[in-house]
């Protein structure tokens, strides 16, 4: 069963990054340009967002989730180097191209090229990672 | 400041399904969404590789649905430059590899449990993301 929620929530998610048009790299790169032609649709995506999950986080009390053995939930506490250096690393690629991993995945729907080069050269990214002993989560 | 092409309620409403993807990968599978760790995960191990495959299908297959069901063609604007399609995604996957999330990950599931490293994760891309966008205008 946990196999057809993965579907499901993937296709949800892919749905709401293409209602909230954030599929659209334009759209993004909107919300980065501040000091120029400000588009702050983003934040509205992410306050829609939170809306929905930090209520839910804090009321939802089961002992474990319906179809696994248990909650994973990131344990780390401590902000280290690596955590910047990655945020540092990912938010230039972001302002780069205006894709994160979400919207460039899903815009493989639309059979674009560019899309394509971008998935691959991002799991290229993914996979050199392992041999740079990054992988914390 | 100006502000252009500002799309406040789509944006909320999709924030919101988002949001509900979120909710219930939590409650069923008791993962919290992070993208990047999937996609990464489904590539470098083996361990739920058959789930993190079908969420990332599931990925895919979302605006294929919303267009059967909206009746309207979805559109992208997206560079066309090799290179810098090809350096963007190198730094992306890097990126949320060696600081553990991206967007969805630290934006929004961080954000919701009010960690501390995703807050200060998201304002870091936040600020680069800006700086670069900045940069780039310049050039």
């Amino acid at each position: 069963m946990n196999k057809v929620t993965s579907l499901i929530a993937g296709i949800i998610f892919g749905i709401g990054l293409t209602i909230s048009e954030m599929i659209n790299p334009a759209k993004v790169l909107g919300f980065l340009n501040l000091f120029g032609g400000w588009d702050p649709s983003l934040a509205f995506v992410m306050i829609g967002a939170l809306v929905v999950t930090t209520p839910f986080i804090f009321i939802y009390k089961k002992q474990k989730p319906l179809f696994a053995e248990s909650f994973s939930i990131p344990q780390k506490k401590d902000l280290d180097n690596k955590l910047i250096i990655g945020a540092v690393l990912f938010g230039a690629g972001w302002g780069l191209a205006g894709l994160c991993p979400g919207p460039a995945i899903s815009s493989l729907a639309l059979m674009n090229i560019s899309s394509v080069i971008f998935v691959v050269a991002m799991f290229l990214g993914f996979y050199l990672s392992k041999f740079i002993n990054v992988q914390s989560s | 400041m100006i502000i252009e092409n500002f799309t406040p309620l789509p944006a909320f409403i999709g924030g919101l399904v988002i949001g509900i993807a979120v909710t219930l990968f939590f409650a069923l599978n008791g993962r919290l969404i992070g993208i990047s760790g999937i996609a990464r995960n489904f590539l470098n191990s083996n361990d739920k590789r058959f789930d993190n495959f079908l969420f990332l299908i599931g990925l895919i297959l979302g605006p294929i649905i919303y267009q059967l069901f909206s009746k309207e063609a979805v559109s992208i604007n997206i560079t066309n430059s090799i290179y810098l399609l090809g350096i963007a995604g190198l730094l992306v996957g890097l990126g949320t590899s060696i600081g553990s999330g991206c967007t969805s990950g630290h934006g929004i599931c961080g954000i919701s449990r009010f960690s501390l490293r995703s807050i200060i994760a998201t304002i870091t891309f936040m600020i680069v993301g800006i700086l670069t966008v900045f940069v780039t205008n310049l050039i």
